[in-house]
């Protein structure tokens, strides 16, 4: 109780290091989560609309993909971007950028997979619909897409989520560097290791805020859409 | 029956002889207060720093002491200000510190009997070979922080952490007078030394960092000595026998034995030839105590 009554008195404080942490913190997630939606989305409603030879493998692969653990993606874009790696002349590790990256090989999976099931549902009456009143086969995707809002708001929270409490990729590619990727997860790893137990309770309660108001946020988002 | 009456005689005053002798034996030990022959505790409890701990060069010493000694040696690794209150606390015999001021104020408080330097060994400032600060011919460490800080798209990776590196570094910055915290430049890893280590040698950044963590580090990264024996990047060990009058039980003769031993011309040699083998060059050097 004491640790959270301190806690309580730091965020209310003008603790500049915690406003970094959460800054960075929430500048990471939105550019992970916006890049994987970017690419996981329209991939998976293909994969889930269409039917192709090899599609029963792809879709194991996905789901297998989907619970990679985050310290094998940031091993990989570790190995990747490292000085030695194929990537290392654009010195992205230990960056937010590199953070980003790692994120997006752990969520796009996550959101693919995702939008691949919800899709499949309901993509053959749709498409039988869509191209019986003549709708141009490109626009197929974003009418899928369109029609699925709802539920891919779920799935964009589903990635939101994994991206902001992550912390195995993000501590092996970011390196936890004080006021430049140094996040709420790591952070926590840190404070709770140096017996800084406010501190750590601190950004965990910051971490459970920002998450409410996010999903209450889409919660909104998803009941007007609904009405 | 005669001879063996003989027999007998001869045995016994031959047995007092030797117990004389002992006892005289024993006697001069004593005086001669080595102690030797008659350790009452052999356990001497040695507190010190990780750091010291993980350069392994106590453990290489151990057998040698214990050998010359009869002691036996038990080594407890602390962070710095852990093995003093070890110290303080008389959960030990003699501490093994580098930190002049806290060894000091241990002192002053009465928890110790006097510091005993007895070697240094430098940290360096190491960076990528081609050196863009220019740092190699500077006098001091803290032209060479400065000429860092100054040069443009130079990194300095940090530990940022509680260790003794970390403030050896924030002195030499205090003294160039600069507050590298929060600039673009400056990373902080809040970690150990190897990790900071590779997290320079990813960056190509420069790094203050102790010879042995480089040296053990150093074919995987891709990062040269630039500066070191310089006098603002010295490190004294010192040791200190815990006070007697503070703690009763504390072995004040096995402390004493230790400390006239690593200060004695044996560990000299071996502390000096110590690392050569493996790197080429020695990691502290013995000082002259005689």
């Amino acid at each position: 109780m004491e640790y959270f009554v301190d806690a309580i008195k730091m965020l209310l404080g003008n603790n500049s290091e915690l406003r970094d942490i959460v800054a960075v913190t929430l500048q990471m997630s939105f550019f992970s989560t916006t890049i994987s939606m970017l690419i996981g989305m329209p991939l998976g409603v293909l994969i889930g609309s269409r039917h192709f030879v090899g599609k029963r493998y792809l879709v194991r692969v996905i789901h297998t993909l989907m619970g990679l653990p985050p310290v094998v993606a940031g091993l990989i874009v570790f190995l990747l971007l490292s000085r030695s790696g194929p990537f290392g002349e654009f010195q992205l590790l230990f960056s937010v950028p590199a953070m980003v990256i790692a994120q997006v090989v752990l969520i796009t999976p996550i959101i693919m997979g995702l939008t691949a099931s919800i899709t499949s549902v309901r993509a053959n009456s749709l498409l039988e619909t869509s191209r019986g009143i003549g709708i141009p086969r490109r626009k197929e995707i974003g009418l899928l897409l369109y029609e699925a809002r709802i539920q891919l708001i779920a799935v964009m929270m589903t990635g939101f989520g994994r991206a902001i409490s992550e912390v195995g990729a993000v501590q092996i590619v970011g390196g936890n560097v004080q006021f430049k990727t140094r996040v709420m997860t790591t952070a926590i790893m840190l404070e709770t290791n140096k017996g800084n137990f406010e501190l750590a309770v601190a950004l965990g309660i910051v971490l459970l805020l920002i998450s409410l108001i996010i999903n209450s946020f889409a919660q909104r988002l998803q009941e007007e859409r609904n009405d | 029956m005669r001879i063996n009456k003989y027999w007998l005689l001869l045995v016994a005053v031959l047995m007092a002889v030797a117990l004389i002798f002992a006892a005289c034996a024993s006697q001069t030990t004593e005086d001669d207060g080595s102690g030797n022959d008659t350790i009452d505790n052999p356990v001497v409890r040695l507190a010190t720093t990780e750091t010291v701990n993980d350069s392994g060069l106590l453990t290489y010493l151990k057998p040698y002491f214990e050998e010359a000694s009869g002691y036996t040696l038990e080594i407890s690794a602390y962070s710095p200000s852990a093995a003093i209150t070890a110290g303080e606390e008389g959960e030990a015999d003699c501490l093994l510190l580098h930190d002049k001021s806290a060894e000091e104020d241990f002192v002053t408080a009465g928890y110790g009997v006097k510091r005993v330097p007895f070697m240094d060994s430098y940290y360096l400032i190491v960076g990528p070979a081609s050196d863009p600060a220019g740092i190699t011919d500077s006098p001091s460490a803290a032209k060479a922080f400065a000429k860092i800080a100054s040069a443009s798209g130079t990194d300095f990776v940090s530990r940022g952490d509680g260790s003794e590196v970390y403030k050896a570094e924030m002195n030499i910055w205090t003294k160039a007078n600069i507050n590298p915290a929060d600039q673009p430049w400056y990373f902080t890893t809040s970690s150990d030394m190897a990790t900071t280590l590779n997290m320079a040698g990813e960056r190509q950044a420069y790094c203050l960092t102790d010879k042995t963590s480089y040296l053990a580090n150093a074919a995987n990264l891709g990062l040269a000595i630039l500066l070191e024996k310089s006098d603002d990047l010295k490190n004294t060990y010192t040791l200190i026998a815990v006070d007697p009058s503070a703690w009763p039980d504390a072995n004040n003769a096995g402390a004493k034995a230790f400390i006239k031993w690593m200060t004695g011309d044996q560990a000299s040699q071996l502390i000096a030839d110590y690392g050569v083998k493996d790197y080429g060059q020695p990691l502290f050097y013995a000082m002259d105590n005689q």
